[in-house]
């Protein structure tokens, strides 16, 4: 879609959006929101700016292939599930930070599990709308 | 007793698709960490059998969220014992795979899905709550959904279209059973469920729920009159795919058939009798369908189906004798079965062709591997002394002492059928010398390299040695799905131990 509107609008909207999507990350333990939800926001900015300005020029912003955030994803939910067992806990127990962090609030197992799940949303979506995008 | 061990049959496969995933089109390190994933996974099984083959239960509360609130894995014999055949079964489809699936099939992650699938298999096993186990019954569809599709030929989305909408609706109706059920009970985990019912004075609900998972698994597991599904989509994708649908995932919907009806929903005569007409029908009909085919794979795709009727006459019976057939035949389905769908990927490389009339003469080519198959297929007729005839022995045993002379009949019929199958095969096949030798499409096999075509053979060899040994050590086999049938006719060792 070849508008100036909507190339101008994406170009305010994608930081935005991103930023939007790790604050709903961020807030995810006990309020709705979190990393499923928060990969989708992100994901939808960059689709925005995919339509605007063509499919070429956000595989440029991104860099990597987004397929790549799968398996950093769930290596990560992974390492954080997994993270437990080492002090002898069962998998995916909850561990936290005594201490509250700034932003974030507190840091724990939790949160990095939700990291994964982001990244892998992410990818994934991107993967998938880019395929069809680019297909002939 | 809380232990980490049995989720590792989960992390393996899981860490093992990971790093498949990082090296996504570095297809030759796919294959060997497959490999190493696959062998780590059978270590852990077997680790995991010799905690729990004296009938205690393990038990893992994840996230240490007490039960029956948190989500619990736990893992009694019959779970182990799944875990354990499905580790075999999935080492042998990975090296047969690692050398059958060519670089454009696997070039889509062919090696990564296949970790998933079996993660799914293992999860479904281990799960000790309704909801936690449709989730796995998701993850084997999805994984499955692309393995079936991958290459895009237009037989393999064919046969993938019924697979598909057959299998969603089936988990469909699974979740509406979940969600009936919770509404009633109030709880999702297996050992409360098991409490609650037997409390319950609303059986006429309960009933309901019950006949909404006997569809939803009979579905998944292909029982009459919803089995038409699998012959025509298990016989397009690769044999190495065929072989570990074939053996292991209409396994699944029988484990959840046992594990279900033998927990929470007992002691119901219309039940146990829907199961064995069902059962009966089953028997006859895929037996029927196994002799009408030509096609090598619809063939045994038929077989599948007819075999899987024994398993689930045994529960209809719901005696200790039968029972222990049901898990014996589970056994023996799940090694021989996965077998004859790589015997069939064998001779397409050998004949180019999964028709049985185009064939021909493979006695005369190859005499030793002849013999080797022969002996895979009398395992599954089930000829004594091999593996497939003491399952029946016990089936039979359970379904006349409990005088459900119809099971009997149909097991002796359906075995009569399969006989005649796969005689057909091995005369038309290998006997009958093939009819034009020249008109014949070259033989991929001979020309493989020595390396190649012992991973080709190995898998089939290691499958039938084990088919073998079931055959002949059927004793202490026996003896041990008597222990495991007494513990699913008794659960309440299981409810004390999730519940403690």
């Amino acid at each position: 879609m070849n508008t100036i509107i909507l190339q101008i609008a994406s170009r305010y909207t994608l930081p935005l959006l991103l930023l939007f999507s790790v604050f709903i990350l961020l807030r995810g333990h006990y309020l709705p929101g979190g990393g499923f939800v928060g990969g989708l926001v992100a994901s939808i900015a960059l689709v925005l700016h995919a339509f605007a300005n063509g499919i070429k020029k956000t595989r440029e912003l991104v860099k990597i292939h987004p397929g790549f955030l799968m398996p950093v994803g769930l290596s990560t939910s992974l390492l954080s599930g997994l993270f437990p067992m080492i002090l002898g806990k069962p998998f995916l127990t909850g561990m936290w930070y005594p201490h509250s962090v700034p932003v974030i609030g507190s840091l724990g197992t939790a949160l990095f599990f939700d990291i994964g799940v982001y990244l892998v949303v992410v990818g994934a979506t991107l993967t998938i709308i880019f395929s069809i995008i680019e297909a002939p | 007793m809380n232990s980490n061990l049995i989720i590792l049959p989960i992390i393996i496969p899981l860490i093992t698709a990971v790093l498949q995933m990082f090296l996504w089109f570095r297809i030759r390190e796919q294959r060997w960490i497959g490999l190493v994933g696959h062998s780590v996974s059978l270590v852990f099984a077997l680790l995991m059998l010799s905690h729990v083959k004296d009938g205690s239960i393990l038990t893992m509360q994840a996230g240490n969220w007490p039960a029956p609130y948190g989500i619990v894995f736990v893992v009694d014999a019959f779970s182990a014992l799944m875990v354990l055949l499905t580790s075999i079964s999935g080492i042998a489809v990975g090296i047969y795979s690692s050398i059958a699936i060519k670089s454009d099939r696997a070039a889509f992650g062919f090696f990564p899905l296949l970790q998933f699938l079996l993660m799914g298999l293992y999860g479904s096993f281990i799960a000790g709550d309704i909801f936690n186990l449709y989730v796995w019954f998701e993850v084997i569809i999805i994984a499955s959904f692309v393995l079936i599709t991958l290459g895009g030929e237009k037989a393999q989305l064919a046969g993938a279209m019924k697979y598909v909408t057959l299998n969603l609706l089936a988990s469909v109706i699974f979740l509406t059973g979940i969600a009936v059920l919770y509404g009633v009970m109030g709880t999702l985990n297996l050992a409360d469920l098991a409490q609650k019912i037997a409390l319950s004075d609303q059986q006429h609900l309960i009933n309901t729920i019950a006949v909404l998972f006997l569809v939803a698994f009979g579905i998944k597991s292909a029982v009459f009159p919803m089995y038409f599904w699998l012959p025509d989509a298990y016989h397009t994708p690769p044999a190495a795919i065929s072989a570990i649908f074939g053996g292991l995932l209409t396994k699944v919907g029988v484990y959840a058939f046992i594990r279900i009806f033998s927990l929470l929903f007992i002691n119901d005569t219309f039940i146990q009798d829907l199961l064995v007409i069902l059962a009966v029908c089953t028997m006859i009909v895929g037996a029927l369908g196994a002799i009408n085919a030509r096609n090598i794979r619809i063939i045994f795709s038929y077989l599948i189906i007819s075999h899987i009727g024994y398993m689930i006459s045994g529960l209809g019976v719901f005696t200790v004798a039968a029972l222990a057939g049901t898990l014996f035949y589970l056994i023996h389905d799940i090694i021989v079965k996965t077998n004859v769908f790589l015997i069939s990927g064998l001779l397409q490389k050998i004949r180019g062709s999964y028709h049985i009339d185009k064939m021909g003469g493979l006695y005369n080519s190859y005499p030793i591997l002849s013999l080797l198959i022969a002996l895979a297929f009398l395992s599954l007729v089930g000829t004594p002394p091999l593996s497939g005839f003491w399952p029946k022995v016990l089936l039979v045993k359970g379904a006349y002492q409990a005088g459900q002379y119809w099971v009997v009949g149909g097991i002796l019929t359906a075995s009569f059928l399969t006989l005649w199958a796969i005689v057909r095969i091995w005369s038309k096949a290998f006997w009958t010398p093939a009819s034009d030798p020249d008109k014949l499409p070259g033989d991929i096999f001979r020309r493989l390299p020595f390396l190649r075509r012992a991973g080709l053979i190995s898998p089939i060899v290691g499958l039938l040695g084990i088919s073998l040994f079931l055959g002949f050590a059927w004793k202490p086999i026996a003896d041990f799905c008597w222990m495991i049938a007494t513990q699913l006719k008794d659960p309440s060792l299981y409810i004390q131990t999730v519940l403690q």
